[in-house]
């Protein structure tokens, strides 16, 4: 599949795609989205991108094997499923800032676990897919 | 009552298992960071017991939702007393995989698996939901899957494929149960099932619903007709794998059993006796398969089917004392089954072969590891002031009572053959002349091993002969003990309350 | 619609023990991955089905008061998606490493494990 208008398009689809995914990811509370979603996304970015420039091209334009993100991502949605139980509240209860930020809106440990979420399935996804193309 | 922090078994594990990714190529400081976790963990399971015996079940609703539309975490005696013998086994697990296990294995994340693994025991043991069970239940076998295969030798994959089979399958028969449950009474809180279901008069199609949960955790827990993947699987994966797998992976299939058919399913005459008969049947294939076979983790594994039986069989005869039975050989059995694999383990580092036939002469060699694997055999069997004796005493005082005699038959049938396979392990192991066996390249021996390593294969049998020489000739703490879960089982209003709070209506 | 998914169901229930019982390891895989569907819809379908009636509360009311989906069923069966898409993708790298290894498809051939005397 190395055509030159899909290799064009995938070089501008790459950052749109993950700008996309990151939207998807904010708007997730309380419109459909999220963080699993939002990741599927993205890695399809990088799936995209590694069919029109080759496997190598794409690790090469990742820096770190993506598989790092796995432990990165649990980590946060650890924490923010954890820290209500600082405050004596139950685990995953949402707990959320007083005033909203400007962009994003209210801030709550929701987002946070999203945030692994997301990390986590881009870590995955990854994974699995440059490991199988690898090995086929 | 509520407490937040009941949940802390589930997410401690959880939080080793993600230290240990960030430490995915540095394999030593694996080993360090799991014993020095599992030891935590011990810990925080003896203060999860001690914090029920003293306040009665404590509960906690995840997210803050209210149950029954929230998932709820339910711990009571039952549920604290599963998480303690988690942590024993997964601690004496994990400190003799830091000297068993090649670090070949090890750089394939054997480590952050295993404590994956132990979450999801954790939170199968915790959970109050139904479908949350189902999820803990898929985390167990994805980990215990990965573990069965880690290493890729050709037994293991065959094994792994037939491991794989029956568990996803039983899978789709639990979810379809669950399907079928939620569409009937409309709840998945346990607790409110308890109370939804039993006013359903329909009681056909409860009951179908009852055995389809009864196929798909049996699949899980091997009983009679759907054990064959267990002696064609277990004996294939590294013998630490094998101890946490034979230990308790069985075992959260009968806690499951045990939970639903008290809970939510009250066995009427029906499915008391179809547990009776597969409990029988069970007793004795995995008793007549043991004698067979020559390897003597087949042997083993067998035996945990046989074992599986007497479990199966107190909950099909239904009374308190049957059940104190029940939950009994339950505690005994995961220390025994646990530390028989380990000892397994070790006598394969030995010799190099666990051939009984081939093997011998270890008695007169090694006096004091004989005296060790004496203590987890002999007590399997039974044999008086050990562990398995005081179970068994019950279960057939239980089915005296209830005129159960041919169920007496089965159950001093299955001692019988225990013994009769133990004696012959030890005869053969143990007492008969050492045959000379030709030294293998690959098998890297005890003695080559460093000290270190040594003591890490010995200190957890030796944990763990002594758990189960504490259960048997102090059987008073853990009669009382079996014999406070079994009433909370037989009368669970105590545990509806404690999670539905006082009675509300309904809108 | 109901007439129409129960068919829809049992028919994927029977082709998935159909296939789970052929003796090759691919078509165990599919079989699997058939009865896997079936439960999914069976949930779906015992949630009852309403249509065009999300469960979303006006701002201006408190609370749902005309009939309404169930929300419960689509979670439930997210959840098994996503958690079968796991054990099905470790399932087929399993035969396929299986396949490698044995060199054969036919489930009858994978004898080593009963073979162990060591």
């Amino acid at each position: 599949m190395k055509t030159i208008i899909f290799k064009t398009a995938s070089t501008y689809l790459l950052p749109l795609l993950i700008l996309f995914s990151v939207f998807i990811l904010l708007r997730g509370h309380y419109l459909p989205g999220g963080g699993f979603v939002g990741g599927l996304i993205a890695s399809i970015a990088f799936v995209i991108h590694s069919f029109a420039n080759g496997l190598e091209q794409t690790k090469s334009l990742i820096k770190f094997h993506p598989g790092f993100l796995m432990p990165i991502g649990l980590c946060i949605a650890l924490l923010s499923g954890a820290a209500p139980l600082l405050v004596g509240q139950s685990f995953m209860t949402g707990l959320w800032f007083e005033d909203p930020l400007p962009v994003i809106g209210m801030v709550g440990s929701a987002l946070f676990f999203d945030t692994g979420v997301y990390l986590v399935v881009i870590g995955v996804t990854l994974t699995i897919i440059f490991t199988i193309s690898e090995t086929l | 009552m509520n407490n937040p922090y009941i949940i802390l078994p589930v997410i401690f594990q959880l939080f080793t298992a993600v230290l240990l990714l960030f430490f995915w190529f540095r394999v030593n400081a694996q080993r360090l960071i799991t014993i020095i976790c599992s030891l935590i963990s011990l810990g925080i399971a003896i203060w999860l017991l001690k914090e029920v015996y003293q306040n009665g079940i404590l509960t906690m609703q995840a997210g803050g939702w209210k149950a029954p539309f929230g998932i709820t975490f339910v711990a009571d005696v039952f549920s604290a007393t599963m998480v303690l013998l988690t942590a024993i086994s997964g601690m004496a697990v994990a400190i003799f995989s830091t000297g068993s296990i090649r670090n070949a294995r090890l750089k394939f994340g054997y480590f952050p698996i295993l404590n994956f693994l132990l979450m999801g025991l954790n939170g199968a043991f915790l959970t109050g939901d139904i479908f949350n069970l189902y999820v803990w239940f898929e985390i167990i076998i994805i980990a215990s899957f990965v573990l069965i295969t880690i290493g890729g030798e050709k037994a293991q994959i065959e094994g792994a494929i037939k491991y794989v089979t029956m568990n996803l399958l039983a899978s789709a028969i639990f979810l379809t149960a669950i399907a079928i449950l939620y569409g009937m009474a409309g709840s998945l809180n346990m607790a409110d099932l308890s109370e939804q279901v039993a006013q359903i008069e329909n009681r056909g199609l409860v009951n179908v619903v009852a055995i389809l949960f009864l196929v798909g955790f049996g699949i899980k827990s091997a009983i009679f007709p759907l054990y064959f993947w267990l002696p064609a699987s277990y004996h294939t994966p590294p013998p630490a794998i094998s101890a946490i797998f034979g230990g308790l992976l069985t075992k959260v299939g009968v806690y499951a059993l045990l939970r639903i058919f008290t809970l939510i399913f009250i066995p009427d005459a029906f499915l008391s006796n179809l547990l009776i008969v597969l409990a029988a049947m069970t007793i004795l294939s995995g008793g007549l398969g043991a004698i067979l076979q020559v390897n003597m983790r087949k042997i083993f594994s067998y035996l945990i089917v046989c074992h599986i039986g007497f479990m199966i069989a107190g909950l099909g005869i239904y009374t308190e004392l049957a059940l104190v039975g029940a939950i009994f050989y339950l505690i005994h059995d995961i220390i025994v089954k646990t530390n028989l694999f380990l000892v397994s383990g070790l006598i394969f580092k030995l010799k190099g072969t666990l051939n009984i036939e081939k093997l011998g002469g270890i008695y007169k060699k090694y006096p004091k590891f004989s005296l060790l694997m004496a203590i987890p055999l002999f007590s399997l069997v039974g044999i008086p002031p050990l562990s398995g004796f005081w179970a068994k005493l019950f279960l057939i005082q239980g089915s005296y009572l209830e005129g159960q005699y041919t169920l007496i038959g089965f159950i001093l049938l299955g001692s019988f053959l225990t013994l009769w396979v133990i004696a012959k392990v030890w005869s053969e192991v143990f007492w008969k002349d050492a045959v000379n066996l030709p030294k293998k390249i690959n098998v890297k021996y005890f003695r080559e091993l460093k000290p270190l390593k040594q003591w890490a294969m010995v200190i957890p049998i030796v944990l763990l002969a002594a758990t189960s020489l504490y259960i048997g000739l102090a059987a008073e703490h853990i009669i009382l003990l079996s014999k406070q879960i079994a009433a909370e089982l037989i009368d669970p209003s105590a545990y509806i309350e404690a999670v539905l709070g006082s009675k509300t209506t309904m809108p | 619609m109901e007439l129409l998914l129960v068919i829809l169901i049992g028919l994927l229930y029977a082709s998935g023990i159909f296939m789970m019982l052929r003796r090759s390891m691919v078509k165990l895989i599919i079989g699997l991955i058939l009865l896997g569907n079936g439960a999914n819809m069976l949930i779906f379908l015992l949630g009852r089905i309403v249509k065009g009636k999300p469960p979303i509360i006006e701002s201006s009311a408190k609370m749902l008061t005309e009939i309404y989906a169930d929300p419960v069923p689509q979670a439930l069966i997210l959840t098994a998606i996503v958690i079968s898409f796991g054990l099905q993708s470790f399932a087929i790298i399993l035969v396929k490493r299986a396949y490698k290894i044995t060199d054969t498809d036919d489930l009858d051939e994978l004898n080593t494990t009963d073979e162990i005397y060591e």
